[in-house]
């Protein structure tokens, strides 16, 4: 791990992973098991686990997932091996010689009804008043061992207080079952360490740093430990009845903001296969709730485009021509997640962060201002609502430097599964709607925004205006039907170069007046870098702090979730990386889909900066508008 | 209790630092390990696990580093026999780690010593700078080239599951003492990821003995399956409590003989995690393939109550859980709240039955050996003592 030093992370969980050979066709690569009675081949070190899925066997699992290192503490996986006194943890025992396996005898069924018996009997919860009730691995377990009566008792009274003091996870843990999937998150997938297993017997629990409200501690709020949660211990905070009221109420005008990855996912709470989109469809079903209008935030990241390119050239030109003291690499700011990790590990490079606001927050500036302008409605009046696959962004949303309309830039931060709730109750069945357009005065956006929501999408959509600005070339002719495949694509790090080359173009009218001619950046090249998962993004941090190869790139995407947003902390349960794959085809064949697919061809984006951001990006206005500073905080507690 | 001129058949007898790894330095790795299977020397740390086979396994292994570490972590109720042999006899124990560093071809000893035993650390690090001026420690020892090896001493964390070998490694490595996912074992993936050995303190110190004088010798004592002797830590109500060598097989009669306890009701075999021994089995033969033991006999006269026993060692349990498995983390919990309704009369046998069935599920798909062994107490006492505790004054009638 390369946290050793560093007291604040747990260390509890250095995984254990077992090591599977690479090559496995060699001689010897595989090994034989006989699996009740049916005997299959498999590479060596596979689990018992892997090895009865293939043969079409299913067997329980708690603490075990496939984005996270084993843990074999839930117990619920054993099965028997021939010649092995006691049961084994088929999520963790590698096969490594022949073996025979039981996975459903006497003595298997009954250790596996025990500790369900066990965790109920501990587990504080009504299921009827727990979000995750039709959705929970307890609850499953439940009832597919037939579980009818509580074996050892059952606790009748909570265990833990609520933890609500975060504007993005709240912590039941009488709900827990100690399964630590939400620990190995935090801190190997995440590398932040707010989770850790305090205490020993009877008294062990989950607890954070001093046993302080998470609010209080370096949580990034991204919600990853939500969606790795087996049970409604870890949820997001709800503001859908705040949200209901507000619809409810004649005198306001509600708004809502559709982000690319909820609408690429919501299918999933519907039943609809991962990878459905449902953009039309949510149109409309919005409207029936009750919103007055449904905007999309693409046409905001095709905003940010303009506005934090515009940062990158400004910055690559005072860095290059006018030999200034900048800070670059350039890194991106839409993910909360990711601003508040900065925040935390590295305030010293806070500078380097653009100071674009997120699409969200330019979007909420903009629906309080110019919005509502066009529309002559009071900005006092209005809710503005937007849906996002993110718990961070209900952090955001509330940071109190977001309310450059003179209100709350964004009122509430919905996540995809909280919609998917209001939908339901409302009556609605998502995939039965007809297809609506968005509204006016902002419409569609282009294919770059949308792409947002997959990691690399930002550096994408950036480098489709970027590399056609500087070069005066078609990006279609540079890369085909511009897509850039080397950004896409779930590896951690993805590092590209992109040489300009001898001729450059004409400078847009756009941003003429801060630079006069794109001559000094002939025979450059520009180097971007992509990082998703903040242990990923500690990776860079790292290799910049010590001037390595990252320290001399330009501009660097950096997304708080595995997969960018569309793997985000309010995204549907499971999120796995198999979904995640789906979710990123839904949205590329998406973007694929449209006609205008670079965000400086956006049309409502020109003539934003036509009407009402006159003096163009990176002007007065859009500073006052659409950027933001940062905080430099703690690297123990907030 | 303990002295220095304690006399015994084969820890205990005549021993001269250094002996044993000269002796041991001029012979090849396989003849050392020939003669430790030969002596059919088994761990003495509670699983019984042939020492020869667990060595060979880390000498067999590739690896650019080994690591031999000594469990002296004695956190099991009622053993202290560790202490006495790293007071009195730490030659033995040391020089044991050397020859197990040179036969599997480790260049580090590691001592994990119970954090209570912290009085000793000083003499013991006297003890081993001393080593290192007659070169038994260090490079080239005793004149064999290319033979380096060192030891230092940790100290323990306060936890009873940090002497189960892996969540030991654990705790050296700094992280949280909680047991390891096994296979893989620590002889292949040990402390720092590297093959490791983990040997009782006792498994360690007879290792000079079978060196000097074979392994035919040592198979001499004891019995065909439990060879050598055993030091036995003798607690409870008898005249004479200590920790004592005697041969393996010695009966349970023997034993209280020896250690004069008279009008005993029951002997705790192994701790807390063995099994409670009733009068009506004390022909019983102390030894791995009868009644096994790490070394801790708890002795219980006929005025002690054998529910409130009982209930200590569950309380025990239910706190030195490392808490991460279900079934050892809530099933103690669960096995302690039986024996409390017990106590109150507000039980059915139906459920104590249940409990019964949970020890069983404890036994067999808890993660490590607490888990696995903490059952033990409860269903041997309830069983043989149950006429005591369901009819007599122990607790009342249940329906
Ligand atoms: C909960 C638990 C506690 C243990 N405590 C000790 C201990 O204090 N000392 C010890 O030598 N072995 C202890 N063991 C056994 C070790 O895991 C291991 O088997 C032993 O150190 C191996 O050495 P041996 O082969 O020489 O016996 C414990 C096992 C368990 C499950
Ligand atoms: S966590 Fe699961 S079992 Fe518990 S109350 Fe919620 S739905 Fe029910
Ligand atoms: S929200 Fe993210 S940072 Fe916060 S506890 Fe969960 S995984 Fe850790
Ligand atoms: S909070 Fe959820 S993920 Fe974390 S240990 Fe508890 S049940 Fe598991
Ligand atoms: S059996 Fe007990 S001590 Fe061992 S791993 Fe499980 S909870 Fe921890
Ligand atoms: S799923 Fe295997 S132990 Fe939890």
């Amino acid at each position: 791990m390369g946290n050793k030093g560093d007291f604040r992370v747990p260390v509890s969980q250095v995984p254990h992973s077992v090591p599977i050979p690479e090559d496995i066709t060699g001689i010897g690569g595989t090994v034989s098991v006989e699996i009740n009675e049916k005997k299959i081949s498999v590479p060596l070190g596979t689990t018992i686990l892997e090895a009865c899925k293939k043969v079409g066997i299913s067997i329980p699992t708690l603490c075990h997932h496939d984005d996270l290192c084993i843990a074999g503490v839930c117990r619920i996986c054993v099965v028997e091996v021939e010649g092995m006194r006691t049961l084994q943890a088929s999520c963790s025992f590698p096969i490594t010689t022949p073996i025979k396996i039981k996975t459903s005898s006497p003595m298997v069924r009954k250790a596996r009804r025990h500790i369900i018996d066990l965790l109920l009997s501990e587990h504080y919860g009504e299921c009827y008043t727990c979000f995750r009730n039709g959705n929970c691995e307890l609850q499953n377990l439940a009832k597919e061992y037939g579980v009818d009566s509580y074996t050892f008792g059952h606790i009748d009274k909570p265990r833990f207080e609520v933890d609500n003091s975060s504007y993005s996870v709240v912590r039941d843990m009488s709900k827990c079952i100690l399964c630590k999937r939400c620990v190995r998150t935090c801190i190997d997938l995440q590398e932040v360490g707010v989770l850790e297993a305090i205490g020993r017997g009877d008294k062990t629990h989950i607890g954070t740093f001093l046993e302080k409200p998470l609010a209080d501690v370096i949580c990034i709020n991204c919600g990853q430990c939500i969606n790795r949660c087996p049970t409604g211990a870890l949820r997001a905070n709800d503001p859908s009845d705040a949200i209901w009221e507000a619809i409810d109420e004649p005198t306001k005008h509600v708004v809502i903001q559709t982000a690319p990855s909820p609408r690429a996912a919501i299918g999933e709470e519907f039943g609809l296969p991962a990878g459905t989109s449902m953009t039309r469809e949510l149109n409309t079903a919005l409207r029936r709730i009750g919103f007055d209008k449904v905007f999309d935030t693409n046409f905001a990241a095709d905003l940010t485009i303009i506005e934090e390119g515009t940062e990158l050239i400004l910055r690559l030109y005072n860095a290059l021509v006018k030999k200034g003291k900048v800070a670059l690499p350039q890194f991106t700011s839409c993910s909360p997640g990711w601003v508040k990790f900065i925040e935390h590990y590295y305030p010293e490079y806070l500078d380097n962060l653009s100071s674009a606001k997120s699409p969200q927050q330019m979007f909420g500036a903009l629906i309080k201002t110019f919005y509502a302008q066009q529309a002559g409605i009071d900005p006092a009046n209005i809710v503005s609502v937007a849906l996002m696959p993110c718990s961070a962004k209900k952090f955001e949303c509330n940071r109190p430097e977001m309310n450059s309309s003179g209100y709350k830039d964004v009122d509430y931060g919905l996540t995809t599964r909280e919609m998917a709730r209001m939908i339901k109750e409302a009556g609605i069945n998502l995939p039965e709607m007809p297809k609506s357009d968005f509204d006016s005065p902002f419409g569609e956006a282009s294919g770059a925004g949308l792409i947002f929501g997959a990691t690399g999408g930002v550096m994408e959509a950036a480098l489709r205006s970027v590399v056609e600005f500087v070069t005066g070339n078609k990006t279609e002719d540079i890369f085909e039907r511009a897509n850039i495949i080397p950004l896409r694509g779930f590896e951690g790090i993805k590092y590209m170069e992109i040489p300009i080359g001898d001729k450059v173009g004409r400078v847009p009218d756009l941003i003429k007046h801060f630079i006069p001619d794109w001559n000094w950046l002939k025979g450059a090249t520009l180097k971007v870098a992509v990082a998703h998962g903040t242990a990923n993004a500690k990776k860079i941090m790292e290799d910049i702090k010590s001037g390595g190869k990252f320290s001399e790139c330009h501009f660097i995407e950096f997304m708080a979730c595995p997969g960018g947003c569309l793997g985000g902390g309010g995204q549907p349960i499971p999120t796995t990386p198999e979904i995640r794959m789906k979710r990123a085809e839904a949205i590329y064949a998406e973007d694929e889909s449209l006609e205008i697919r670079k965000s400086h061809e956006n049309p409502n984006v020109i003539r934003i900066y036509k009407e009402f951001l006159r003096e163009g990006p990176c002007s007065h206005l859009s500073h006052k508008l659409l950027h933001t500073h940062y905080v430099k905080r703690g690297r123990y507690i907030a | 209790m303990e002295k220095k001129e304690r006399k015994g058949i084969v820890l205990f007898s005549e021993y001269k630092r250094g002996e044993a790894i000269k002796k041991a330095l001029e012979k090849s790795r396989e003849e050392i390990l020939f003669e430790l299977r030969e002596s059919k020397l088994k761990g003495r740390g509670g699983a019984g696990f042939p020492t020869a086979t667990k060595w060979n396994m880390v000498a067999a292994a590739k690896s650019d580093k080994k690591f031999i570490i000594c469990n002296a972590d004695e956190g099991e109720p009622g053993t202290f026999k560790d202490r006495a042999l790293l007071l009195e006899y730490p030659e033995l124990v040391f020089d044991g780690m050397v020859i197990a560093g040179y036969t599997i071809g480790a260049s580090e000893g590691i001592v994990y010593l119970r954090g209570e035993y912290e009085y000793m650390l000083k003499s013991l690090n006297d003890y081993l700078e001393a080593m290192r001026k007659d070169n038994l420690l260090g490079k080239n020892i005793v004149g064999k080239n290319g033979f380096d090896f060192d030891i230092t001493i940790r100290l323990g964390s306060g936890a009873y599951v940090c002497g189960e070998e892996t969540a030991l490694i654990e705790s050296l490595e700094g992280n949280r003492g909680e047991a390891r996912n096994r296979p893989p074992y620590p002889v292949n993936t040990g402390y720092m990821g590297k093959p490791t050995v983990v040997n009782n303190v006792e498994t360690l110190a007879a290792v000079p003995h079978i060196v000097l004088k074979g392994g035919e010798w040592f198979k001499k004592y004891g019995t065909d399956k439990s060879t050598g002797s055993k030091l036995f830590s003798v607690s409870g109500d008898c005249e004479r409590p200590g920790v004592y060598e005697l041969p393996w097989g010695t009966t349970i009669n023997e034993l209280l003989e020896i250690v004069g306890a008279k009008s005993v009701k029951a002997v705790q075999v192994g701790g807390a995690s063995g099994i409670c021994i009733p009068k009506s089995q004390f022909n019983r033969s102390l030894a791995y393939e009868d009644a096994a033991t790490g070394g801790s006999i708890m002795i219980f006269g006929e005025n002690r109550n054998m529910l409130h026993v009982l209930k200590n060692f569950m309380k025990f349990f239910v706190e030195e859980s490392c808490g991460q498995c279900t079934p050892c983390r809530i099933g103690n919990t669960k096995l302690s709240e039986g024996i409390e309704m017990i106590e109150k009369g507000e039980y059915t046998f139906a459920y104590i039955n249940k409990l019964k069935e949970l020890g069983q599920t404890m036994k067999v798909a808890s993660k490590c050996g607490l888990g696995q062994s903490s059952p033990n107490a409860f269903i041997s006492i309830l069983e043989n003592f149950k006429e005591e505790i369901f009819n007599g004054n122990g607790g009342r009638n249940g329906k």
